[in-house]
């Protein structure tokens, strides 16, 4: 089992023609995932590599029963690709684009209110339910089948904690890469709550990092609903204030937003932390170890 | 991005948001020829820089001719000024602006946010004028008033209102502060901004509503859309190693430690910092060479990672997805023979195309110092400049 998407998930690429499009739409392809069809407009009739490319979202969509689509269009055009697409009634949108204007996501989050459609990022690896259905850039070897649900902001951080479970036999239900901007489509809580409710989901890994203060929100969810065990991690523990660590969220201001804020958030909600990096897995494991004893 | 306050007021100005008149100035001279330009007995004469605390700093000061203008600017230009925001060294003064000075009668604090919780813009105000707002907001939240702004319907009419009364403000001060709020809105929207701090905003003596300090920061994400606002960037107010790093389209921030750290992704590179400092060691920096990277981005990371005196060994720690290991470790190899590389060099590298990436590095001749993971990587670092963990 798995959340949000599976065998039978039916994938669009907007954007297939692009350099970024052409080479994940390829290993998405190659991992097994349905990719159904293309959207450029202009290019409407043409192909790529055998996946039919439609003008409009909402062409596509007929013609395919698409019911996800990945985004990989420049920033100037991201916003407007998710609007596309949830106008469409797209279920699963995921957006990888770097680089949205935040008060574009303004828009979008205030136009997608009360919509049925659920947007993953920007600024995003995607998500992968592995062995069934990988969509986005992440490297897909590092991944096992298994019940481990994992839910970060990070990118790479994800595969690190990815990879640290595959190599202790520990396979993953659903990665979600939640994106590392100040507005998201989903958030780590929305994305607790679906792991919770997975049967196929034994155990949550939840990565986080320096800024705003949903990792806190989190805490108090996870206290008050998820009866399974969550390990977490907090990146930027070393992050001086007031200066920006490459994600657009990731910025302590005010005071607020830290990572000791945010981890004794998270302890006192009896999560388990784990205070390295190179730990996640051993952490993990541990603490499944001991629930099983 | 940030700009001077002499900047912000003209963008304001151009959206009608009441700043009073002012002039920048570079030099004495031009400070006097500025004073009489703005012809008026008395004026303001503050100097631009990007931190705040300028005033009790001894930055800001009320002169009444060109020539006290004029020597108040060559005490303090080309000099470093010390704030409580500026850290010890202090930022050095290359500009200065003065404008009209004016009869405040009461300060009060107006700020406009990205506000992730809402999802939307938000407006902060307080009758605490001419405070800290993160002081204020921890001592007296009460005194803190936030109201989102609907991005469909824009700033409806009953929310300024209700933001001046809240504020104290009468009679005609309400309307006036309204359109004031208004153009604020419509500046922040149509600049991509991220933020717009007005502090303070004062009522004067003839209960007129103006803004006398104003700091806007914009969404770096947005700029593509306002090259006019990308030209107002000031470099002297950035780290050199920052902005070069900016222009090969990379995350760089100087931090005051000694392992220069090269990572791919912000959360790893965070993450990694991290894990430097629970080994025992601090790092020089944090810097996120992104997905895409090819083998001169790459080359130029590690130039300026190594251009910081203060780097006694370099961490690289690649997770490649997008980014192909042997990309990386080419890029590595020619940077180490082109600046001929003197100090230890840790390289974990994983994912695409790992076993060409290693090969690469071995075959090379360069003294590499391989670790098999994250842990790994950040013990070797630190026992190769003689801390032992």
């Amino acid at each position: 089992m798995s959340i949000l998407v599976n065998k039978d998930t039916r994938v669009l690429t907007q954007g297939i023609t692009g350099a970024t499009g052409q080479i994940h739409t390829r290993a998405c392809k190659a991992y097994g995932t349905q990719m159904v069809g293309g959207v450029v407009p202009g290019k409407g009739g043409t192909d790529f590599e055998g996946i039919p490319i439609f003008d409009t979202v909402e062409q596509a969509r007929k013609a395919t029963g698409a019911n996800a689509t990945v985004i990989y269009v420049p920033p100037p055009f991201a916003a407007d690709a998710i609007l596309e697409a949830v106008a469409a009634g797209i279920e699963v949108v995921i957006c990888i684009t770097e680089g949205v204007p935040v008060l574009d996501m303004v828009k979008v989050k205030r136009y997608m209110r009360g919509s049925k459609s659920r947007l993953i990022g920007p600024n995003c690896p995607g998500l992968i339910t592995p062995g069934e259905c990988k969509i986005g850039i992440m490297p897909g070897y590092i991944h096992k089948p298994g019940d481990i649900g994992v839910v970060s902001r990070s990118g790479t951080l994800t595969y690190e904690a990815v990879y640290q479970l595959t190599n202790l036999g520990l396979g993953q239900s659903t990665c979600v890469g939640i994106g590392g901007d100040p507005i998201i489509g989903t958030g780590q809580i929305e994305v607790l709550r679906l792991f919770n409710e997975d049967p196929g989901t034994r155990a949550i890994i939840m990565i986080g990092e320096i800024g705003g203060t949903a990792e806190e929100e989190a805490a108090d969810y996870i206290k008050h609903n998820v009866k399974k065990p969550v390990v977490a991690f907090i990146a930027g523990q070393t992050a001086p204030k007031g200066r920006r660590m490459g994600h657009a969220g990731a910025i302590i201001s005010g005071g607020r937003g830290t990572a000791a804020d945010k981890i004794a958030a998270l302890k006192a909600a009896g999560i388990t932390v784990a205070m390295s990096p190179a730990d996640l897995g051993s952490t993990m494991k541990a603490l499944l170890d001991s629930k099983a004893a | 991005m940030n700009i001077h306050e002499f900047q912000a007021k003209q963008i304001l100005r151009r959206f009608n948001v009441p700043v009073p008149k002012g002039e920048p100035a570079s030099s004495p001279e031009e400070m006097a020829k500025a004073f009489d330009t703005l012809g008026l007995p008395k004026a303001v004469a503050k100097v631009q820089i990007h931190a705040g605390g300028r005033g009790k700093a001894g930055g800001v000061k009320v002169v009444s001719s060109a020539a006290e203008a004029r020597d108040f600017a060559q005490k303090l230009l080309g000099k470093p000024l010390v704030t409580h925001q500026t850290g010890p060294q202090g930022r050095i003064v290359r500009r200065m602006y003065i404008e009209q000075a004016s009869e405040v009668a009461r300060e009060l604090y107006l700020g406009m946010v990205v506000d992730r919780k809402a999802e939307s813009i938000a407006v902060i105000a307080s009758t605490e004028g001419g405070m800290e707002i993160e002081e204020v907001a921890a001592k007296t939240p009460e005194r803190i008033i936030t109201e989102p702004i609907d991005p469909v319907i824009g700033l409806a009419g009953f929310q300024a209102r209700k933001i001046a009364f809240a504020l104290g403000l009468k009679d005609k001060q309400v309307g006036q502060f309204g359109t004031l709020l208004s153009a604020l809105y419509r500046a922040f929207l149509e600049t991509d901004a991220s933020l717009i701090e007005i502090n303070p905003l004062v009522v004067t003596k003839d209960g007129s509503v103006i803004c006398l300090d104003a700091k806007m920061s914009f969404d770096d994400n947005g700029l593509f859309r306002h090259p006019e606002i990308r030209e107002l960037r000031d470099p002297n107010e950035e780290d050199p190693a920052e902005t070069e790093a900016a222009k090969f389209d990379l995350s760089y921030v100087h931090l005051d430690g000694t392992i220069g750290c090269m990572v791919n992704g912000a959360g790893l590179a965070m993450a990694t910092m991290d894990i430097v400092k629970h080994y025992g060691a601090e790092p020089a920096n944090f810097l996120d060479v992104g997905g895409g990277a090819n083998s001169q981005k790459v080359a130029a990371a590690f130039r300026i990672l190594l251009a910081d005196e203060r780097v006694q060994a370099v961490l690289i720690n690649i997770f490649g997805g997008i980014m192909l290991c042997d990309v990386l470790a080419q890029g590595v190899v020619d940077a180490a023979r082109e600046v001929k590389l003197s100090i230890p060099l840790v390289v974990r590298m994983e994912g695409t195309n790992v076993d060409q990436g290693k090969a690469i590095l071995k075959d090379s001749g360069i003294a590499v110092i391989a670790a098999n993971d994250m842990a790994d990587a950040a013990r070797r670092v630190v026992e190769a400049i003689g801390h032992r963990a």
